[in-house]
């Protein structure tokens, strides 16, 4: 029957995974037990007892203790099973080991940042090493998020005003999927982040230089990748439809006045500014709602940016 | 009033005019204080509210064709589902069986004139209205975009009309209120002389237990509700952190409502399939004071059990492990339910009319629906299926699927009676089966979703979710046209003209023995209880005879 766990639930990638599924496989099977019990029973009563004629007399059977004592105290201890099993689960997925690396997770509308042990951030990727327990210290700057690995089977509400824990031991190498669980507004459903499972040696890689992909990478791409994956995407289209953020289609070299009145040029210095100091010039008709990237974009991600939006046309 | 009463026994020689016709135009509809006019006038809203929270389903389930746009943007989605969610929960579910049904039947069940509070029973509908009106005013104020559970800070801080969709749950909380007062009032005063606790029809225990949680819940909603407009329009810091409260708090308030407020909704689906299930048997209910006892203890375990909402929003692990193993206990009265009916059709003499045929569909999907509920009560299964669609189709399976039906069932055993008319019943038939299949095929493919990790109240998708999205929203097609179908016969059959026998299925409750449809004061003489509710040993009543009290 493994096809049918394969089909109902993704792959597991963390340690606890697999206690969590063996206890959802049992409850399916006994779901499906007494579905087709129930449905045997119904099926044979209205069979065997159908209404032959108006006269019929049917016997006067008031309750049979015995019968309702069976039927009350099965599922009793079925549940009870059930409620240690899951219990035991789940005291498992809350303590986490001592020697666990720290990562602090900031959820906002609609981007989930990383911030590692030795400072280095990222947004919506956020990689780990193989093999090795993480602690994820989460808190949110709006509204309430939460932070959703479906192969890890964890979810965690991330709440505004105070920190939550989520703590796991990725056991297969590859891209695991972040969802945002909790209802958060228009954004919600694009709130995803990606956890990049590395061995030792691509963490290392990782931590110095950034990933390999984006160190290869020419910068028109690399501004590409930037977009879609830091957040940019969320707010500003690349077809002139109107986001929380002006359109980067063709507004390399445009000219135009910022919210103070102050004339501007879409030049390199006005994006590197932009993605710095978002504030400093917000054009007209659009709120001063953007995030600084500052410390979150290497140099070269910030030329491959300006590469990028020059090429949108 | 002065109709006389005194021709006890003798229902061939006076008779008054019936309910529908005595007297006559939309004046004396709308300021009149019986019973039966009340529980119509409440059906046909639940009805009208029914089919724009459907439409509204319907868009939700179409957008989710493909993984990204498809009719909507997701400002407009996430309108249309919160108003989906607000109008069937608010308007539909929680007054279909116990206002308009339990209304309608209560008191002719209970041999009674009348409820206890005539005039408070007109004094809920009318504020049902008023709440139902604000609720739809919103959608001239931009809509709501908070899903129905309003959870803050969102709630307190997005636009829209949130406010007076807050006020107006907050008004139809009263409705409730005072049906609720209503109904324990008259269970406890007005049952026919000769009718201890344990005659009373089994409806009865569970709008008893319905009521229970009425009056008790929903003022906690109330204050909740109050406190959220209060921090939106005073800036009152209360759940919002930005302004030093506990957006965590908020949901434990919401909850300790919303939780037993689902009891309001499946404790009267249980009321109603304890009636049909003897009924169209034509056998005793088995075990009466479990049916009767379990009620009253789903009503009073359901206050203890709200947390297990929250089991990933941040609780003590022992606070955690406390909700999830209480919660299991309301397992347990729910399966005696199941296996005490099904025990009922056993040796019975079992025939499929339209109720029957609905009542058997709930057991089926009541099953999934409860058993489902063990993977969300259980600690680390919930924390991979919390707010995801396994979430969505197991409370539609309990709250849609089980209450839905069983109103389904009451509508089509009570119809007669209400109306003095039969339906179609080849066309019910064809109705309840695709209502059945078009069920489980809207909801059966969004367990495998959750599962596999598609969360809840998300516009856009991954593309590996789509063949499953398809065919939930096929199915919600095959549901849609059996609901079509339901709505056409019964409206079809009000045309005909009256002619139905007063007991028209052999059943062994009160309300049999009046007319079809009753007087206005429902039994010509006050009915003296002869027998038990569901006794069928002496003097079996044939079918389609009309039989009198004498």
């Amino acid at each position: 029957m493994n096809w049918f766990q394969n089909w109902m639930l993704p792959k597991a990638a963390a340690t606890h995974a697999g206690d969590v599924d063996g206890l959802y496989m049992f409850i399916v099977y006994l779901t499906i037990f007494f579905f087709f019990f129930n449905g045997a029973l119904i099926v044979y009563a209205v069979r065997r007892w159908r209404r032959r004629s108006a006269k019929e007399v049917t016997p006067h059977i008031t309750h049979n203790t015995k019968m309702e004592l069976i039927w009350s105290i099965i599922p009793l201890f079925v549940v009870m099973g059930i409620f240690f099993w899951g219990f035991k689960g789940y005291v498992k997925a809350w303590v986490p080991p001592n020697d666990s690396m720290e990562i602090v997770v900031t959820a906002k509308k609609w981007v989930w940042q990383f911030e590692y042990p030795d400072g280095t951030r990222t947004l919506n990727d956020l990689h780990v090493p193989l093999n090795k327990p993480v602690k994820l210290v989460m808190h949110s700057e709006d509204v309430i998020h939460s932070f959703f690995v479906p192969s890890f089977r964890l979810k965690r509400d991330v709440i505004p005003g105070r920190y939550t824990e989520l703590w796991f031991t990725p056991t297969e190498p590859g891209v695991q999927q972040v969802f945002c669980a909790e209802y958060c507004g228009k954004g919600h459903s694009d709130m995803l982040a990606r956890i990049f499972v590395d061995t030792p040696e691509q963490y290392e890689t990782f931590l110095r230089e950034g990933d390999e992909q984006v160190r290869k990478m020419p910068l028109k791409e690399l501004g590409k990748l930037v977009y879609e994956n830091k957040g940019c995407a969320t707010c500003h289209s690349l077809d002139g439809t109107r986001g929380q953020g002006p359109s980067w289609k063709g507004i390399w070299g445009e000219t135009g006045k910022g919210a103070d009145g102050k004339p501007y040029t879409v030049d390199a210095n006005y994006i590197r500014q932009s993605v710095l100091q978002p504030q400093a010039v917000v054009v007209q008709g659009f709120e001063p709602i953007m995030p600084t990237f500052q410390g979150l974009l290497r140099e070269r991600e910030i030329l491959g940016v300006i590469e990028f939006i020059k090429s949108v046309k | 009033m002065a109709d006389t009463l005194t021709t006890h026994g003798n229902g061939h020689a006076a008779h008054h005019g019936d309910y529908l016709e005595d007297p006559k135009g939309l004046a004396s509809w709308l300021t009149t204080v019986d019973h039966k006019r009340i529980g119509l006038m409440y059906m046909w809203s639940v009805f009208f509210f029914f089919l724009v929270g459907g439409i509204f389903a319907l868009l939700v389930r179409i957008e989710l064709l493909t993984p990204k746009q498809t009719i909507m943007t997701a400002e407009m989605y996430n309108r249309v589902f919160t108003l989906h969610g607000a109008i069937m929960v608010f308007l539909v579910i929680i007054p279909a069986i116990p206002a308009a049904l339990g209304n309608f039947a209560l008191p002719l069940l209970l041999g009674a004139k009348d409820v206890a509070f005539p005039k408070l029973n007109l004094a809920s509908l009318y504020v049902y209205w008023t709440g139902a009106l604000m609720a739809v005013t919103t959608l001239a104020l931009g809509g709501v975009d908070t899903g129905w559970t309003f959870y803050t800070p969102y709630s307190s801080t997005t636009g829209g009309g949130v406010t007076l969709m807050v006020l107006a749950a907050f008004v139809l909380g009263f409705s409730s209120i005072f049906t609720g007062v209503n109904f324990i009032a008259t269970i406890h005063k007005l049952r026919a002389p000769g009718m201890g606790w344990f005659e009373m029809p089994l409806f009865c225990w569970g709008m008893y237990s319905t009521a229970l949680i009425q009056i008790l819940a929903t003022p906690v909603l109330a204050i909740t509700l109050l406190l959220l407009c209060m921090e939106r329009v005073l800036s009152i810091g209360i759940f919002d952190p930005q302004l030093g409260g506990d957006p965590v708090l908020f949901q434990h308030f919401f909850w300790f409502y919303s939780h037993p407020a689902v009891y309001i909704m499946i404790l009267p689906a249980f009321a109603v399939i304890s009636e049909v299930i003897p009924t169209f048997s034509k056998k005793t209910i088995f075990g009466y004071k479990a049916i009767a006892f379990s009620s009253v203890a789903i009503a009073l375990l359901g206050f203890l059990v709200w947390a297990h909402h929250m089991f990933t929003a941040g609780m003590s692990l022992f606070a955690g492990a406390i909700f999830s193993f209480i919660t299991f206990f309301i397992a347990i009265p729910s399966a005696i339910k199941v296996f005490n009916w099904i025990a009922t059709m056993w040796r019975g003499s079992i025939s499929l009319e339209a109720p029957m045929l609905h009542a058997i569909s709930f057991l089926l999907i009541f099953t999934i629906g409860g058993l489902t509920g063990l993977f969300l009560a259980a600690l680390s299964t919930d924390v991979h299926l919390h707010d995801t669609y396994f979430v969505v189709s197991h409370f539609h399976y309990v709250m849609a699927g089980s209450n839905l039906i069983a109103f389904l069932a009451g509508i089509h055993y009570w119809w007669p009676k209400m109306f003095g008319r039969m339906y179609n019943k080849r066309l019910a038939a064809i109705g309840a089966a695709l209502v059945f299949i078009g069920f489980n095929a809207t909801f059966l493919p969004q367990f495998v979703l959750g599962s596999r990790g598609m969360p809840r109240r998300y516009y856009n998708y991954l593309p590996e979710f789509q063949s499953l999205h398809v065919a939930s929203t096929i199915g919600s097609w095959i549901l849609a046209s059996g609901l079509f179908l339901i709505g056409a016969y019964l409206l079809a059959s009000l045309r005909q003209p009256k002619g139905v026998a007063a007991n028209p299925w052999g059943g062994r409750t009160l309300e049999w023995e009046t007319d079809s449809p009753p007087t206005t004061h429902n039994f010509e003489g006050q009915p003296v209880l002869q027998h038990g509710p569901y006794d069928y040993r002496a003097n079996p009543a044939p079918v389609g005879v009309e039989e009198h009290i004498h």
